[in-house]
């Protein structure tokens, strides 16, 4: 079969960090090809590099056996390549047709011909499957089906060629699925498809080819059939992995962790909580999944004193913490591990050091009345980065400065080390690499296992499914299911995710 | 060669470079301006260096202005690592500098070594209350603290205008009456000769002794890491427990304070009373001053001394070039300082990628 792609000899250098060091990749026409590796192994860089993002510093591109030179993502297009980032590019007042057309309007006399576009466009969207509603607005759509314009607007723009960067960590089970159909329906149609991914039972799924990359080089090319996720994490990692969380028999204590009848209205009046209870014991996770925007968010904002409930009550070990300030809730006995490490976790521009401090700084062992306990500080970081493993082991390295595992070591470790009774993980491995996820998911477990509360918020329903030893599901701002134990299937949790199952009954009886 | 860094390439070489680059250019661009207006640059650079760094009175006057600059600057510099545009400076010192002279004037026979220190806390609390009055506006209901800096300095320009007019003045004048002389700080030709004629005075080791603090303050502190937290991430402040809004508050303040002790200098070491109009934009050159210094306190130090010798050198060349002129060489090395940041860094890696390629090969 033909190539679609040939990346011959690419080298791209940040600085001192190469990102792609002589990697050649070849994809064949209209084949599914996975591009896999842990973050900062250089695929999303070798990726912009064929979309002229980036320009390589040594190394030919071909497209379609023919030499091509891409200076700019316009030149890509040209091509028939599209690129479906990982965080969308799309307009958010702007309606789903004007999204897909700009930059590509059909006009007559310089107006636009909105009909004929509508027409061209409806045409392709049922051809492929890809169900979009054109004139609502893009703030207005969730993020699956945002996704789905991305696509058809590359499509549009004539891609034969499409790149998709992580394109299921938004999605929910379903959404996955309905996206895998269309990518192969996409394939039928002779599109060659590269995906960018570190979720290997994708790659089973989908993929006719993986290359694996680690440290921005190819370490591995085969065909999917011959090969096994086990194969693949090692040669992502460069050693051996465990897939699968070990972890023993839970021994539960008493409750520790108490969230009673909370509601809570947001600034724009509308109730984000209904009426919600779960309780945590000691010494067990308690995993909540949920398709993002259920409350999850909130709910772990209001036991960290960041958001108020509007009513009920929340108490770590019995003692009342609704209406305490953040510094006060962590003083009662809380660790919280934040959804976002960027926004909220970490001060990015400030050293790994003085991260680690963050909300213990006024903690008599790092600061007297006035000054800080400079000597302390880098003692304390020293001794967590040697614990969790922090690369760079430098006290001093600022955090934007580190991968996305990296920053959140740095958060779990500063977490763990306040020894609190309740922690509080929302996605905890979002965006972090297998290797990462690996130490952080053990870190979890031995904490569970040495008698904490563990509450786990996550999107990643495999996680959720190997760690919880409850899980408990959210949708509308309710628990809408608890299971006692993690033997459930991923599609029947799905259901209860999306509502389909247990909203009925949920809302006869609230409301 | 992991580990072991190109010195070029730290981040504390790069900040100190690339401000110092920007400035060497721009004396470049100027040579262009005075060119067109027909003289020699080499000349009027050989003119500007010497008459101010080649005499000692020359020292002395861009010592003089150099001082009041310090002050504005870490005020402008502070409230920025709090993630604050603290563009209030100028009101803030007109309120202290006035509050400075107004105290001054009703405390005779107090003795100095009280009277001093009286003076100096009264700058500090009249810029401390302009200060904290858009800290506290942006803390408590959002409201933007440019808008409110701004127009406070059109406030604290007309309240001191009446004052000095209409009631505490020398009849016939703008200024007011003279303050208490144990108020007085010393100039500096009554101990080194060598200053003669010139008004420098020991009011720059009080503007020595802010930097200090405000290194100290920022960098040692709980409380200037609270201050830098909310600065660079005020929602990651919020999760570690970190009061915003009461930060917002301390650091305007603070700002406010440093800036109204530019009286110091005016008041208590060279006129002895307060004047209208004796702070021609000292204020907004504060921020360019904290700008160029990249709003740290030693770095502002340097950034006030490159100004103050612009200041005192426009009026050494003047009778070569206009004085226009030196306002334009002024406003093209705050412009080269903004806009090259980016550009001479893409230069330097491009140059450290260069070597490391020679290494490799």
């Amino acid at each position: 079969m033909p190539y679609a792609i040939e990346l011959l000899n690419i080298t791209k250098r940040f600085a001192r960090t190469v990102a792609n060091d002589n990697v050649t990749l070849r994809v064949q026409s209209g084949s599914i090809h996975a591009l896999v590796g842990e973050n900062g192994a250089g695929k999303t860089t070798l990726m912009e590099t064929l979309y002229g993002l980036y320009q390589p510093d040594a190394g030919k591109i071909r497209i379609h056996e023919k030499e091509v030179s891409i200076r700019t993502p316009h030149d890509s297009i040209t091509l028939g390549i599209g690129m479906v980032h990982q965080h969308f590019m799309l307009v958010p007042p702007l309606t789903v047709l004007e999204n897909i057309v700009l930059g590509a309007e059909t006009t007559s006399h310089a107006l636009l011909d909105l009909r004929k576009t509508t027409a061209e466009i409806s045409e392709l969207a049922s051809r492929f499957g890809l169900s979009v509603p054109l004139t609502e607005k893009v703030e207005n759509i969730g993020v699956g089906t945002q996704q789905r314009v991305e696509i058809l607007k590359a499509i549009y723009r004539k891609a034969d060629i499409l790149v998709l960067d992580e394109p299921t960590a938004v999605l929910t089970p379903q959404e996955s699925v309905q996206l895998f159909r269309i990518l192969s329906e996409l394939k039928e149609e002779g599109k060659t498809i590269v995906l960018i991914t570190h979720k290997l039972n994708e790659v089973m799924a989908i993929s006719d080819h993986v290359s694996v990359m680690r440290k921005g080089k190819i370490v591995g090319e085969v065909e999917t059939a011959r090969t096994t996720p086990q194969d693949l994490a090692q040669m992502m990692v460069g050693r051996p992995v465990l897939l699968r969380v070990e972890k023993g028999e839970k021994k539960p204590g008493g409750p520790m962790l108490v969230v009673n009848d909370v509601s809570y209205v947001d600034r724009r009046g509308i109730g984000v909580l209904k009426n919600l209870s779960v309780e945590i014991a000691s010494g067990e996770i308690l995993g909540i999944a949920g398709v993002e925007g259920n409350g999850q968010s909130q709910l772990a904002e209001c036991i960290a004193g960041l958001l108020k409930p509007t009513s009920g009550s929340i108490t770590i070990d019995g003692i009342q913490i609704v209406g305490l300030t953040a510094h006060e809730v962590f003083a009662r006995g809380l660790a919280h591990v934040p959804e976002d490490r960027i926004k909220r976790g970490l001060v990015i521009d400030m050293n790994i050091k003085e991260n680690m401090i963050l909300g213990m700084h006024a903690q008599q062992r790092f600061s007297s009345r006035l000054a800080l306990n400079r000597k302390a500080i880098t003692e304390n970081a020293r001794l967590l980065i040697t614990k969790f493993d922090v690369r760079p082991m430098d006290p001093e390295a600022i955090a934007r400065g580190l991968s996305g595992g990296n920053q959140q070591k740095v958060i779990i470790a500063r977490e763990l080390s306040r020894n609190a009774q309740v922690i509080v993980a929302s996605q905890p491995t979002r965006g972090v690499d297998i290797g990462g996820i690996e130490f952080i998911h053990r870190t979890l477990v031995q904490a569970r296992d040495s008698g904490k509360a563990v509450l786990l918020v996550s999107a990643d329903l495999n996680e959720i499914l190997s760690l919880s030893d409850r899980i408990a599901v959210m949708y509308g701002g309710r628990i809408v299911k608890v299971f006692p134990d993690n033997k459930v299937e991923e599609s029947e949790l799905g259901l209860y995710m999306t509502g389909s199952k247990g909203n009925a009954a949920q809302e006869a009886q609230g409301d | 060669m992991d580990g072991k860094k190109h010195w070029l390439e730290h981040p504390a070489t790069q900040n100190f470079l690339i401000p110092i680059l920007a400035v060497i250019l721009s004396f470049a661009v100027g040579a262009i301006f005075i060119l067109i207006v027909g003289q020699n640059p080499l000349e009027v650079y050989s003119i500007l260096f010497s008459q101010t760094l080649g005499t000692s009175y020359g020292v002395g006057q861009l010592l003089f202005k150099t001082t009041p600059l310090i002050f504005a600057g870490l005020s402008v510099a502070l409230c920025f690592r709090a993630g604050l545009f603290n563009i209030g400076a100028e009101g803030q010192l007109q309120m202290g500098a006035f509050v400075t002279a107004l105290v001054g004037m009703y405390t005779f026979g107090v003795p100095a070594f009280l009277e001093v220190p009286l003076l100096i806390l009264a700058g500090m609390v009249g810029g401390g209350v302009w200060g904290f009055i858009p800290g506290y506006l942006k803390a408590k209901t959002g409201a933007h603290e440019v808008i409110n800096t701004i127009m406070l300095n059109f406030v604290a320009a007309a309240l001191v205008s009446y004052f000095v007019t209409n009631v505490y003045n020398v009849p016939a004048t703008v200024h007011t009456p003279p303050i208490a002389p144990t108020g007085r700080l010393s100039r500096f030709d009554t101990v080194f000769a060598g200053f003669a004629g010139s008004p420098v005075n020991f009011s720059i080791l009080i503007a020595l002794l802010a930097a200090l603090f405000v290194w100290y303050y920022i960098d040692r502190t709980r409380y200037g890491y609270e201050l830098r937290v909310v600065g660079l991430n005020p929602k990651a402040a919020e999760y570690g427990g970190i009061s915003v809004s009461k930060n917002i508050i301390l650091s305007m303040t603070i700002g406010g304070a440093i800036a109204g002790l530019v009286g110091t200098n005016f008041v208590m070491g060279y006129k002895y009373y307060f004047e209208e109009g004796f702070s021609t934009g000292t204020g907004f050159m504060g921020i360019a001053v904290a700008l160029l210094g990249n709003n740290n306190p030693f770095g502002v130090i340097l950034a006030a001394l490159l100004f103050g010798m612009l200041e005192y050198g426009g009026l050494v060349i003047n009778t070569m070039v206009p004085k226009e002129l030196v306002s334009i060489l002024q406003a093209i090395v705050i412009i080269f300082v903004i806009s090259s940041n980016k550009i001479f860094r893409r230069i330097l890696v491009n140059f450290l990628k260069k070597r490391t390629l020679s290494i490799n090969d």
